[in-house]
């Protein structure tokens, strides 16, 4: 099983521009695998993601627009995506601002699909 | 609204500012013997005293059955209930040991707790003030000091 998870943060982390990418028990917000780059802080990414995404959700459920699909936060110095997995775990992707983000979200719906 | 109540000052701040970013529903800082340097969320000085023996206690347990497996203590214990956590994390300062037990709801997870007590222990590491010269505790003025900080927890 691990390393099917290793197999698809591989498939993420290939992307030009992706600093890190890890599973993330979502509801605990702790890591589940991880493939990260030196200097990204996966606990804090893992447990403020995990955060972010349940108040995202209890936010889609209050106006009813149902679950989210995909998380994209840009900032100044970088980029986070977010996608949820069917069971409860996140797909987490780090990367630099100018990453190709449709590329990414690709490899993650399909990393989440393959974990499932 | 509840209060942070401290014993000791210089565990305010970082123990606020814990408390404000994790989440946490209760914390309590104490040392391995179950004496509480200070608290947030709890309204009863008996549940303080419960829950800084029953805390001290695990510590003391799990401590005895890694020095029974031969390794280091273990430096924290996370159990996730269906509405609320316990996470009990213990580390070093220069005045000693120190454990925090930490009860979470659904509004925080196990992630964030580990995260931010991992910043709360450097807090109280850098906030702790010059050694003093430890005072002896004795029989006969235990109970008075147990009171003392009773008041200084409950504000009476």
């Amino acid at each position: 099983m691990s390393m099917a998870f290793q197999q698809a943060l591989d498939n993420v982390t290939r992307v030009r521009g992706v600093r890190g990418a890890m599973l993330v028990a979502g509801e605990d917000g702790l890591i589940v695998a991880e493939a990260l780059m030196e200097g990204v802080r996966g606990n804090a990414v893992a447990a403020l993601a995990a955060s972010l995404q349940k108040r995202f959700r209890q936010a889609m459920e209050a106006a009813a627009v149902g679950m989210p699909h995909f998380l994209h936060l840009q900032g100044e110095g970088g980029t986070l995506i977010i996608v949820p997995a069917p069971d409860g775990v996140l797909v987490v992707a780090v990367g630099t601002p100018d990453m190709n983000v449709g590329l990414v979200r690709l490899e993650m719906l399909r990393a989440a699909e393959s974990i499932s | 609204m509840t209060e942070t109540r401290v014993v000791e000052a210089w565990t305010l701040e970082p123990l606020e500012r814990f408390v404000a970013e994790s989440g946490a529903r209760l914390t309590l800082l104490m040392t391995p013997a179950g004496q509480v340097l200070a608290q947030h969320g709890f309204t009863r000085a008996v549940d303080v005293m419960s829950a800084a023996a029953l805390g001290a206690a695990i510590v003391a347990s799990t401590g005895e059955i890694a020095r029974m497996l031969d390794q280091t203590e273990f430096a924290a214990l996370n159990h996730q209930g269906v509405q609320h956590g316990i996470f009990l994390g213990a580390f070093d300062t220069p005045r000693g040991g120190l454990l925090a037990l930490v009860v979470y709801g659904p509004d925080s997870s196990a992630g964030l707790v580990q995260l931010f007590f991992e910043e709360l222990a450097q807090g109280l590491v850098a906030a702790v003030p010059a050694q003093e010269e430890p005072k002896a505790v004795l029989a006969a003025n235990f109970e008075e000091e147990l009171n003392r900080s009773l008041a200084s927890l409950f504000g009476r």
